[in-house]
Order: structure tokens, then C-alpha cells, then sequence
């Protein structure tokens, strides 16, 4: 049986490093709060393995069947009898799969910060925010509860907030960290009127309990759930779409994706922990783990499926127009992600169906280690140039040789090169989409290609191109700790296809056999060797072909450089219509309408005791004559008028 | 537990102040009160979780009883339930906490002092007294200090301002009174004692024409819209403690007047007219919000966002769940020791840059690192991050009001949710103004917090945190006791 302790300290650990370096890092640890904080993690990182080890080989499976555990399960807010939020574990392959996936990557970047970030003036804050992080993203993983996993869901957003504003003096981290809370916070809410409409219905907030009763049909509360329609779709179907909602925008889907670019601000381990490999997966994650609720609305999957395709279209081509080497890999991100998403969205449930839902998390899986790869490799290189343009760059591959062999490894990796892991992961996905929706197969084709020449078109222009311009001055590729997590991942990155991963994550908990059918995997490797060529073209000589084609096209070039001018749209939004229209019209009405009334009645009261004043003078002949024309006034009135 | 002390120490350490001389010694009495008396809430606390846990059922604990008026049934009646002995708890942090920033102040301590204690003491006195007629005079006496709090020690328009918040204050104990004395004379048996009114019962035709002076009167304390346009003159004229003391404590006045006095005993009343409330605090709750965020001035800022805050406990009170009505007294003391701290952090940094305009302020972390640290927490806070206590308290409200099967409490619940979003953008907008960015020119030299302001800030954090990490006690503690307001309303058809 699952070792609770053990569990329970895989995310504590990382916590306990923030609350022990946030409150007292400044003062006593100023130069050790890096091993501090990495040897927790590292701690963390082999209870995580010791326990993913456990639940896949020893006790994890009943009757062939993974099963969900829950080893540990405590009421922490009860709001009326059987809904309450609670703080639990839950064990299934997915959150021992995530688990294993984010203490390693944070465990790569503690180590690569250690030099990275040596010498920063807030080292001790750094590794207290990286804590902070691990802790909320190993406790949003574990959720057994859908409102705990909002709240982890929350904590990892103000994680993500602290550290791309960690250099909180530039301007343009402040408005990226700001960006990027605002626009996941307008999503959360969808996730949380989501959490609200789905436990109504089910009448308990416990994930466990709710899928069983959202999916019987033989349930009412499942009868009550789809039968009662708004707008046309049902109200599970509205649930859906609003917890999805929440996940598209951590996940960076469009249109919520326009934090992710600029969270680049960050520093670049930070990027590649939260950024690339974890966070912005969440969203993935939270689709796949309320799963066999989505995969009883198709209207829900359908919207998946669309929103993941356009993202990764999107973005694929606006990565091969971007300059910053950074935002290249952010879009490359956002188009990964949606190669996840749309996975889930043509997936069924259970069996061969499920080929979707295991193939999605396969390259979450992945997609951690080849991208965290790329981010480390670029932040070793921006750590060398001192520059995040690719125009800087060139011929760098003589000088930071390890460097430029992981991230080959990564490249071909993401391009879907056959051995490297990419390439088992997207053949999958492609599969699933064959199988259930031609049209959505052959966009993730053509992005396929974009993202094998956008990434390609990276690797020629930081390594080969033009000679480099190089200050010797300058260590290499910084220490042991800079090179280490490297090595590592891209050991992962080349060798991680040939875990059989349906074995151990597929829909619902069955075997899935990975079946890898060659003439099928001829298109997708083809056009990625186009895209690889067709990059080698532009790219591996300094030329000028690529400013002929991009003047050429100029119009539709500067629309995909300004990504489709989407931020410009919200900048509009929020700005003009939100503040001007109705921010500022609030502010005056209350200034001047609400507050106004208050001010009349005081002035109207003054105005009234102004004018009635007069009448007590203190002289005693108008007093006299007030009380004769008094005296003869009631005299009238009781002579004449009353009788 | 004797509850004459909550009244006694505040009493007895006002008189003492008032007999000193020297101000150094004013300030460590005035301290030493509020410690006692801090200490006595969490000794209340603890009594009151062991009497409960030893399974004493009656609805109030530690009752006393001393006849006033005896031919007018008036009588000194005192008593806590969970609900009360919440709000006491507040009044305690928020007490000790406005003590502690206020330390150095020089013009006319001791009067600033006795006030402040004297308003705790009306405070203190209000929650506890379970006879309406002292129950209003407690009322009163929180009342008439704030006047002298802004119009003395104040800043800005402060003559303005103390007048428009004594005389709408006092528009409101209006009502109040008026309210109480038809509920005094409608009701069979002529008492001001609450609890015998909400055994004998009121009529409905009563509670028709009570209820609304009623919750209207105590409505004005909290900020009900649109009669809370105090609110924000008010808090940004007061001084530090001041602001403190009146988002902290006064707002809550109206709160808990509203829940105990008003729904309590008048659940007919309650439910004619919730749904106009629920109208005028969705109003409030996304209107606040808006007008939040074209303020420029840091108080400015914070007393409109306690109005949309507070609209969430107005919204808990009126959806009459019962977790909606947990979620309103967990509102009320979240918002309380939040804003109270955010009143202490504004002070702080206005007294080193002297300055609240937003936009004059810049890259502050980097001198001060504890007061920003705070500034982050609180703001954090606000805007309802989990583990800290505002988020609990608005997920319980909004939980409570989904109960509601309807469009009507569905729209209202929605609206509320959206609020979240606006308050992100005006919180992260004031600290990413103030805290974050470039340091401006001439700040290098500002110094971080003092002793005092460090050992206020941690013991409102404290409290800030004990609440967002561990909602379950006071849940605990207040669910029994809303429980049974929610029964009298479902017993009323």
C-alpha cells in the first residue's frame, strides 16, 4: 500500500523550503538557499519515484486495472452536508505520471539556477518562489478534489505572477506578470462557475464521487445534468465548457494565450520549469482528469478539439516569424499544448478509444523533457550573448558544444523525428485524429511541418548562420550544475518514446499497446524533414532569401509578426471599453449622482435653516409682533373657520 | 468567563488614560489594555470551544442578566454565541493592531487614545449586549468617537468628511431606533430582549415595515449601496488608526446588525425583501469594483473596494442559505482584519513617501521590503488567493448562493464572480505601480518598518493566515449559530 507520509512530503518539502528562505533567507541564507532549496527537491524527486514505482509496479493495479487510491482524505472546509472542500491524495497513473514529470523538471532547473542565478541580489527569494511553485504544482496534481485542485490552481498562478515579475524594477516584467494574472484570472472564473454548475448537479465537490455520479445514467442527478438546457446545450455541457474555460487559460489556448509570450520577462529556468513544462499543462491536465464527465459531451470535446487545433495552427505560424528566441519557444509551447488538447477532444473513453487521452499525456510527457531542454539550452546561450534576439546569434556551436548537441536532440525531438521521443508522442496524437476527425488530421500535418521549420529555423540561426561575435571573457557554459540538467534531458528527450506508455496511462486504467504503424508515420516524418530542409535553405548560410520572402508577403507577414494584432484587441478591450466606458462612467456616477444626492440633502437642509433662521432675530418687537399677528390669526381660525 | 470583563477592561483602561500625564505613558497603557484585552478574546474563545465541546446546547453562552428599567423591560443582558464571539476576536486583532501604528503619535495622545478605546468599547459592548435598547446605545457610543477621530486627527477635507460620516451614520442609528422601538411596542410582550422577541415571535405586518428600517439603518454601517458614499471620504480623511478602526470594526457593526438583529428576529421580513438586498449588493459588489479601479489614491482605492467587499457580506446575509450566511461572517471578519491591515500598510508607506497618489510612488520593494511584503500579502488577499481568508470567505458565499436553483440568485451569484477579475486588476495595479518597477529618485533613503508597525502588520497576517489555511475552526465555530437563523427562516413559509 501507498506510503502516506512519504506522499504527503513530496509537495511539503518544497513548501517548507519557501516559508524557511521567504522568511528568513535574506538574513542567514543568503549564499546556501540554493542547495537548500534543491537538495528538498531532490528529496521530493526520489519520494516521488519511490511512489510512482510503488503505484505502477506493486500496488497500483487490481484485476489488470489501474485503480484510483486515495490514501489520505481530510475535511478542511464543509460547506453543507456531503459538499466541502477537502484536502486529499489521489493516486492514479496520471497524477503519479505528473508527479514523477514535475519534480524532476523542477529538480533540473533548481540545479540549473544554482549557477544560473548565482549572484542575484534576491538568490534566497528565488529558490523561496521555485518552492513555492513545486509545493502548489505537486499539490495540484495530487487534488482529490476539484475545489482543492482550484486552489492549488490559484497558488500556482500567483507562483507563475511572482516569478515573472521577479525582476520586479523592468517595467515590462511588471506588466507581463500583471498580464499574465489577469487574463488566467478571467479564465478561473469560468472555472469557477464551472466547479459550481458541475457540483450542483452532482452534489459533492470530491472528484471521485462526482465522475461516478455525472457519468451513471441511471443517476438523477446525471438526468437532471443533461436534461436541464440553456442557450440550447445542457447544463453538464455548460459546466464543461467553463471548466475548460479555466484550463485553456493556463494552458495558454486561444483566444486566452496572449499572457504566455510575454511571461518570458521571467527569468529562463523559470520559463522552462513553469512555462513549458508544468504550468501551462495544467490545463491538459485538468481535462484529462475530469475526463469521463467531458467524454459524455461531445459538444465539449468538439470545442476542445477546435480551440487545440486553432491554437496550434496559430501559433505554429507565428513562432516562424518571432525574433526573440525566448517568445519562439513560447509559441512553440502554445502550439504543443494544443497538440494536447485536441488529442483529449477527438478521444473516446475506455479501450482502444482512449487512444486520444493516452497519446495527449504521452507528449505532456514528452513535451516536459524536450522543452524544458530547450529553454535550459536557450537560457545557457542568452547567458552567453547576453541577448534574447536571434539576430545576436550564430555559429555559437564551436563554443557551447554541449549546448548545441542537447539542443539538437531536442529539436529533432519536437520536429517528430523518428527515434526521438517527440516522434512516438505526436504519431499517436495523429493517429487519434485520424481516426476521429479528418479535418483536424490534416491541420496538425501541416503544423507539423510549421513547427519542424520554425524550430529548425531556432537551431540554424543560434548555431550556424553568421560567424559568431564572441567576448572570451566570458566561461562557457557555466558550471557542472549548467550542464548536468542538460545532459540529462536530453537523455530523456532522445529515449522517453520507447516507454510503453499506454501500459500505464490510458483512459481507464486499461492496457493500452502502443502500435506503431509504419506507413502511417511516413507523411508526418516527411513533412517534418521539409520543414527541417526547407529551414536549412534559409537559414544555414547567412543569405537574404528569408527578407525576400517575408517582403514578398509583407502584408500577411507583419499580421502574423504582430500575432494577428489579438493583443492589440484586448489592449482595446480593456482599456477603452472596460476603464472608459465603464470604470470611469461607475466613478462619476458615484462622485457625482450618488454622492451629489447625499450633498444636496445636506446643503437643501442648510439652505432651509438658512432661510427659517431669520425668524429668531432676539428682537423682542418682532417678537411682540409675531405673537399679535398669532393671537389674531387663531383668533380668525377659531371665530370663522372651525365654529 | 464573565463577559462584564470585555466591557470592564476597555472601560477601566479609558479612565486610566484619561488620568495620565505623560504621553509615553499613555501610549504602554493604552497597549497594555488592548493586550488584556486581546488575550480575554482568545481566553473567550477557548472557553467558549470548551463549554461547546462539553456539549452545552443553549443558543448563547456565559449569559448575565441585570435589570435597567425594570417597568420598561430593558435590562443589561449579555451573551455570546459563535457568531459574536467571532466578531470579538476581530475587534481584539484590529484593536491591538491600530494601538501599535498609531504609536507615534503626538498631537493630543491622550484623547486619541481614550477615543479609540472608547470606540472599541462601544464595539465590544455592541456585539456582546442581547437587549436591543443597550445593543443601540453600544451602537451610538462607536459612533460618535469616529466624528472626533476625523475631524481632529484627520487629513484632507476632514471637517467635510466627519460630518457626512457622523450625520449618515446617525441617519442610520435613526432608522435603527425607529425600528427597534416598532418592534418594542408590535410585539405582545413589550422587551427589548432579543431572545424572548424571537421566541414570542413578531407579526408578519411588523416585520414588513421593521424590517426594512431595519436593515436599511444597520445597512448604512456596511456600506449598502447606495447609501455608502461615507465610506470613502470617510476612511481617506481618518488617520491611520482611524481607517483601521472604521473598516475593521464599524463596517462590521452594520453587518452583524443586520444578520442578528434585523434577519434574526424578522425572517418574514427577510425573505420579502432579499431579493431586493441581493439587487443592491450585486450592484455594489461589481459597481465598488469598477469605481475601485479609477481610483488614484491608495485610501481611495481600498474604502471603495471595502464597499464591493462588504456587498459580498450583504449578498451572504440576503441569499439565506446557510452557507451563504457562514460566508457573510467569515466576509465580515476576512474584510476586517484585511482591510484594517491595508489601512496600516497605506499609513505606513504614506508617512515615508507622504504621498498616496498611486502614480507618484514607485519600486518600493526595494527599500522597504517588509512593508511591500505586506502590501503584497493584503493584496493578495483581497483579490481572494487561496490560503488566506478572503478567499474562503467568498467561496463560501458563493457556494452558499448556488444552493439556488433559480436565474434570478444564479445571475446575482455570477455577478459576484466576475467581481474577482476587476478586483486583480485594480490590486495588481497599485502594487505593480507602488511596490514593483524602477525606484524612484529620493526614496533610497526610506527606512522599512519600525518595531511596532512590524509587530502590528505580523499579528493582522497571523490572522489572515489562520483563517485562509485553516477555515475549518471558525467555520466550526459560526455554522451552528447560522444554522439556527437559517431554521427560523425555513420555519417561516
Amino acid at each position: 500500500m501507498p506510503n502516506v507520509t512519504y506522499i504527503t512530503l513530496i509537495p511539503l518539502l518544497p513548501m517548507a523550503g519557501f516559508i524557511m528562505l521567504g522568511i528568513f533567507g535574506r538574513k542567514y541564507f543568503k549564499n546556501t538557499s540554493g542547495i537548500i532549496g534543491t537538495v528538498l527537491l531532490l528529496i521530493s524527486t526520489m519520494l516521488a519515484i519511490h511512489t510512482a514505482y510503488g503505484y505502477f509496479f506493486e500496488y497500483g493495479k487490481l484485476d489488470g486495472i489501474y485503480q484510483k487510491m486515495i490514501p489520505l482524505h481530510y475535511t478542511w472546509l464543509e460547506f453543507s452536508k456531503g459538499v466541502s472542500i477537502d484536502m486529499g491524495i489521489i493516486l492514479d497513473p496520471i497524477s503519479v505520471m505528473m508527479l514523477v514529470v514535475v519534480t524532476f523538471v523542477s529538480l533540473m532547473v533548481h540545479i540549473y539556477s544554482l549557477s544560473y542565478m548565482k549572484g542575484e541580489e534576491r538568490f534566497p527569494t528565488y529558490y523561496a518562489f521555485l518552492g513555492l511553485f513545486s509545493f502548489s504544482m505537486l499539490g495540484l496534481v495530487l487534488s482529490s478534489n476539484i475545489f482543492q485542485i482550484y486552489i492549488f490552481w490559484e497558488l500556482v498562478g500567483v507562483s507563475s505572477f511572482l516569478l515573472i515579475g521577479y525582476y520586479y524594477n523592468k517595467p515590462n516584467a511588471v506588466a507581463a506578470c500583471k498580464k499574465a494574472f489577469i487574463v488566467t484570472r478571467f479564465a478561473d472564473v469560468g472555472f469557477l462557475i464551472g466547479i459550481l454548475i458541475l457540483s450542483f448537479y452532482a452534489g459533492t465537490l470530491d472528484f471521485n464521487l462526482l465522475i461516478q455520479k455525472l457519468t451513471s445514467p441511471e443517476a438523477s442527478e446525471f438526468k437532471n445534468a443533461v436534461t436541464t438546457s440553456f442557450l440550447g446545450l445542457s447544463g453538464l455541457t455548460w459546466g464543461l465548457i467553463l471548466v475548460f474555460i479555466g484550463g485553456a487559460g493556463k494552458s495558454a489556448m486561444f483566444p486566452l494565450h496572449i499572457w504566455l509570450p510575454d511571461a518570458m520577462e521571467g527569468p529562463t529556468p523559470v520559463s522552462a520549469l513553469i512555462h513549458a513544462a508544468t504550468m501551462v499543462v495544467a490545463g491538459v491536465f485538468l481535462v484529462a482528469r475530469l475526463f469521463p464527465v467531458f467524454s459524455m459531451s461531445t459538444t465539449a470535446l468538439n470545442l476542445i478539439s477546435y480551440v487545440g487545433i486553432i491554437s496550434a495552427l496559430i501559433a505554429a505560424i507565428i513562432a516562424c516569424t518571432q525574433t526573440d528566441i525566448k517568445r519562439i519557444l513560447a509559441f512553440s509551447t502554445m502550439s504543443q499544448i494544443g497538440f494536447m488538447m485536441f488529442a483529449l477532444g477527438v478521444s473516446g473513453f475506455g479501450g482502444e478509444n482512449g487512444i486520444g487521452f493516452t497519446a495527449s499525456l504521452f507528449h505532456l510527457f514528452t513535451h516536459a523533457l524536450f522543452k524544458a531542454l530547450l529553454f535550459l539550452c536557450a537560457g545557457t546561450v542568452i547567458h552567453y550573448i547576453h541577448s534574447n534576439e536571434v539576430k545576436d546569434m550564430g555559429g555559437l556551436r564551436k563554443y557551447l558544444p554541449i549546448t548545441h548537441i542537447s539542443f539538437l536532440i531536442a529539436c529533432l525531438s519536437i520536429a517528430g523525428i523518428p527515434p526521438f521521443s517527440g516522434f512516438f508522442s505526436k504519431e499517436e496524437i495523429l493517429l487519434a485524429a485520424f481516426q476521429h476527425n479528418i479535418i483536424i488530421y490534416f491541420a496538425a500535418l501541416i503544423t507539423s511541418g510549421l513547427t519542424a521549420f520554425y524550430i529548425f529555423r531556432l537551431y540554424f540561426h543560434i548555431f550556424w548562420n553568421k560567424p559568431a561575435i564572441v567576448k572570451s571573457d566570458h566561461k562557457r557554459e557555466g558550471g557542472l550544475s549548467m550542464i548536468l540538467p542538460l545532459i540529462l534531458l536530453s537523455i530523456g528527450a532522445a529515449v522517453a518514446g520507447f516507454i510503453p506508455f499506454g501500459h500505464f496511462v490510458s483512459s481507464d486504467g486499461s492496457t493500452l499497446e502502443n502500435t506503431l504503424h509504419i506507413e502511417f508515420s511516413i507523411a508526418p516524418v516527411i513533412l517534418g524533414l521539409t520543414g527541417i530542409f526547407a529551414a536549412m535553405w534559409l537559414y544555414l548560410k547567412q543569405n537574404n532569401r528569408p527578407q525576400k520572402i517575408a517582403a514578398s508577403m509583407s502584408v500577411l507577414y507583419n499580421i502574423v509578426y504582430r500575432k494577428f494584432y489579438i493583443d492589440e484587441l484586448y489592449l482595446f478591450v480593456t482599456k477603452k471599453i472596460l476603464f472608459k466606458l465603464v470604470g470611469r462612467p461607475a466613478a462619476w456616477f458615484d462622485k457625482n449622482i450618488v454622492d451629489g444626492l447625499v450633498n444636496l440633502t445636506g446643503n437643501a437642509t442648510e439652505y432651509i435653516s438658512n432661510k427659517i433662521k431669520v425668524v429668531q432675530s432676539g428682537k423682542v418687537q418682532q417678537y411682540a409682533m409675531y405673537f399679535l399677528f398669532g393671537i389674531i390669526g387663531l383668533a380668525v381660525l377659531f371665530i370663522y373657520i372651525w365654529k | 468567563m464573565n463577559l462584564l470583563l470585555l466591557i470592564l477592561i476597555p472601560l477601566f483602561t479609558a479612565i486610566a488614560v484619561l488620568l495620565m500625564r505623560n504621553p509615553q505613558h499613555i501610549k504602554w497603557v493604552a497597549l497594555t489594555g488592548a493586550t488584556t484585552q486581546f488575550i480575554t478574546a482568545l481566553w473567550l474563545l477557548l472557553a467558549y470551544q470548551n463549554e461547546r465541546a462539553a456539549g452545552n446546547h443553549f443558543q448563547m453562552l456565559f449569559e448575565q442578566r441585570y435589570n435597567l428599567f425594570t417597568s420598561w423591560h430593558i435590562s443589561f443582558h449579555l451573551g455570546v454565541d459563535g457568531i459574536s464571539t467571532a466578531m470579538i476576536l476581530l475587534t481584539a486583532f484590529v484593536v491591538i493592531a491600530g494601538v501599535l501604528v498609531s504609536w507615534k503619535m503626538t498631537k493630543m495622545t491622550k484623547e486619541f487614545y481614550f477615543l479609540l478605546i472608547l470606540l472599541s468599547l462601544g464595539a465590544y459592548g455592541f456585539f456582546i449586549s442581547l437587549d436591543l435598547f443597550i445593543l443601540f446605545f453600544f451602537l451610538e457610543i462607536a459612533v460618535i468617537p469616529k466624528y472626533l477621530l476625523i475631524g481632529i486627527w484627520g487629513s484632507g477635507n476632514k471637517e467635510y468628511s466627519a460630518n457626512k460620516l457622523a450625520l449618515m451614520l446617525m441617519g442610520g442609528s435613526a432608522l435603527v431606533l425607529v425600528g427597534l422601538l416598532g418592534l418594542y411596542f408590535n410585539s405582545p410582550e413589550r422587551t427589548f430582549d432579543l431572545i424572548r422577541l424571537s421566541e414570542i415571535g413578531i407579526s408578519t405586518e411588523t416585520q414588513k415595515i421593521c424590517f426594512p428600517l431595519l436593515f436599511i439603518g444597520f445597512g448604512v454601517f456596511t456600506a449598502l449601496f447606495p447609501f455608502h458614499t461615507w465610506v470613502p471620504d470617510g476612511h481617506s480623511s481618518a488617520p491611520t488608526a482611524g481607517s483601521m478602526f472604521l473598516a475593521g470594526i464599524s463596517m462590521k457593526l452594520g453587518g452583524y446588525g443586520c444578520l442578528r438583529v434585523a434577519t434574526y428576529l424578522m425572517p418574514a421580513g427577510a425573505k420579502e425583501y432579499a431579493n431586493i438586498i441581493i439587487v443592491l449588493s450585486s450592484i455594489a459588489i461589481l459597481y465598488g469594483a469598477f469605481t475601485t479601479l479609477m481610483q488614484k489614491d491608495l485610501k481611495y482605492m481600498n474604502a471603495y473596494s471595502s464597499v464591493s467587499h462588504c456587498g459580498f457580506v450583504l449578498l451572504g446575509i440576503s441569499m439565506l442559505t446557510k452557507t451563504s450566511m457562514t460566508g457573510a461572517v467569515m466576509q465580515m471578519i476576512s474584510h476586517g482584519l484585511m482591510t484594517a491591515l491595508f489601512f496600516a500598510v497605506i499609513g505606513m508607506i504614506y508617512e515615508r513617501t507622504h504621498t498616496r497618489q498611486i502614480n507618484e510612488m514607485s519600486g518600493l520593494l526595494k527599500v522597504m521590503p517588509f512593508i511591500s511584503t505586506i502590501f503584497f500579502i493584503v493584496g493578495f488577499c483581497s483579490l481572494g488567493l487561496p490560503g488566506l481568508s478572503g478567499f474562503v470567505a467568498e467561496m463560501t458565499i458563493f457556494m452558499g448562493s448556488w444552493e439556488h436553483p433559480d436565474a434570478f440568485h444564479r445571475i446575482a451569484t455570477i455577478v459576484a464572480c466576475l467581481s474577482i477579475v476587476v478586483t486583480a486588476v485594480y490590486i495588481l495595479r497599485a502594487i505593480g505601480k507602488t511596490a514593483m518597477g524602477p525606484l524612484k529618485e529620493g526614496y533610497a533613503n526610506l527606512t522599512d518598518a519600525s518595531w511596532n508597525e512590524k509587530l502590528a502588520a505580523v499579528i493582522l497576517v497571523a490572522g489572515i493566515i489562520a483563517i485562509g489555511c485553516a477555515p475549518f475552526w471558525l467555520n466550526n465555530l459560526v455554522g451552528p449559530d447560522t444554522q439556527l437563523i437559517m431554521q427560523k427562516i425555513l420555519l417561516t413559509q
